[in-house]
């Protein structure tokens, strides 16, 4: 992991990358039916974009949970990989739940953050990463050690790459563009809930 | 039903068995004093992975990625802890129709000294039945197995959430020392 030590938003060098594209790469890694927890707003619709996978979550409320959703599933399919996408205003809701996942220490959960610094969704109103919030610096006080900012793309995949190894917990945050998602998720709890059990293979005798 | 009362056997072991009895292995909770044996038992049993989360709401979110991974489990939380929950309930474990086990350790009455717990108490029972989740106060400890067992197996059945209220007169509740000004 790049571990450069970072002290806040303007004092670090990372690119700002689209998430969209972004996202799509990070689907790309996905080789091992690993699961995705979309959170809440453009993290979700820009996954629900990247294309539908049965291990895909996409949340439809509950701002702030998509990583201790994450942290669940971590727990109960160990041997499944479990990546949580979050954007910063979410996070910033729930920043409690970095301290747990650092106890917990779950090898197979990865987070990804989409800092743009702003809540695109309502408005695009500042968020405290915006200026003063560094959240891989939080993430690694919370105990979080394998934390780092996407430089670029390239160390984006790397980071990703290196994550869905098992080393885990990972933390990894990249700066984003306000350009708004790709799509629009479906809205239907029960049927994705369904579709993301069955993906899982958390069924009992289910056919396909 | 299996389970046999003793002179000896206390609520909190009813609650442990039960747990154990439906394959319930996840137990998350933000601390509370009269939990606290419960708590310390569950973590002395290797049938169970327990641990603190920072946040009810986050201890909801647990359990539910855990259900969908095919995992159950429950969460813990006092009262006060209950009036953090709506939204999680409303926005994901209702609408997902996720079976989350919510135990709450009731304060807030039957002798309360503090009255913000004594307000909480009063929005409780108003929230879980406007969003039509099942909640059930259990105040005697013959009927806590039964209700226990009953409930989870429905609870799974139906896909539908439900919270289980200690009330003090199962559990002694938290005393009042008289002393506060």
């Amino acid at each position: 992991m790049n571990a450069a030590p970072t002290t806040a938003i303007g004092a670090h060098n990372a690119k700002i990358m689209n998430r969209f594209e972004l996202t799509q790469r990070l689907v790309g890694h996905l080789k091992r039916e690993e699961a995705v927890i979309g959170g809440i707003g453009n993290a979700n619709f820009d996954l629900w974009a990247s294309g539908l996978r049965a291990q895909n979550f996409y949340m439809l409320g509950s701002m702030g949970l998509a990583i201790p959703i994450a942290v669940g599933v971590a727990i109960a399919q160990p041997r499944r990989h479990v990546i949580a996408l979050e954007g910063d205003g979410s996070l910033l809701m729930q920043l409690g739940c970095l301290a747990t996942v650092a106890e917990r220490s779950l090898k197979n959960l990865t987070i990804v953050i989409w800092d743009n610094g702003i809540y695109q969704i309502t408005g695009s109103q500042p968020t405290a990463s915006a200026e003063s919030a560094d959240l891989v610096a939080i993430a690694r006080g919370a105990g979080i050690a394998e934390s780092a900012w996407a430089a670029d793309e390239d160390d984006f995949d790397r980071l990703i790459a290196s994550a869905l190894k098992g080393g885990g917990p990972c933390f990894i945050a990249a700066r984003i563009d306000d350009k708004p998602a790709v799509g629009t998720t479906e809205r239907d709890p029960v049927q994705i809930r369904e579709r993301f059990m069955r993906g899982l293979g958390a069924r009992p005798n289910q056919t396909g | 039903m299996t389970y046999t009362q003793t002179q000896t056997t206390s609520w909190h072991d009813i609650v442990l068995d039960r747990l154990k009895a439906n394959d319930v292995r996840l137990v998350v909770y933000v601390p509370d004093r009269v939990f606290t044996p419960l708590i310390k038992a569950i973590h002395a049993d290797s049938f169970f992975t327990a641990f603190a989360t920072t946040r009810e709401e986050e201890a909801l979110g647990i359990i539910a990625g855990a259900w969908m991974g095919g995992l159950r489990g429950a969460v813990l939380m006092q009262t006060s802890g209950f009036g953090t929950i709506p939204n999680a309930l409303a926005s994901l474990i209702v609408p997902s129709q996720i079976p989350a086990l919510i135990f709450v350790s009731e304060r807030g009455t039957l002798g309360e000294f503090n009255l913000g717990q004594a307000l909480v108490c009063k929005t409780m029972r108003p929230v879980l039945n406007s969003l039509a989740v099942e909640n059930i106060t259990i105040t005697r400890q013959d009927e806590l197995a039964f209700i226990l067992d009953r409930s989870i197996k429905q609870a799974v059945a139906t896909q539908a959430p439900v919270t289980f209220i200690l009330s003090p007169l199962l559990t002694g509740g938290k005393v009042f020392n008289g002393q506060t000004p």
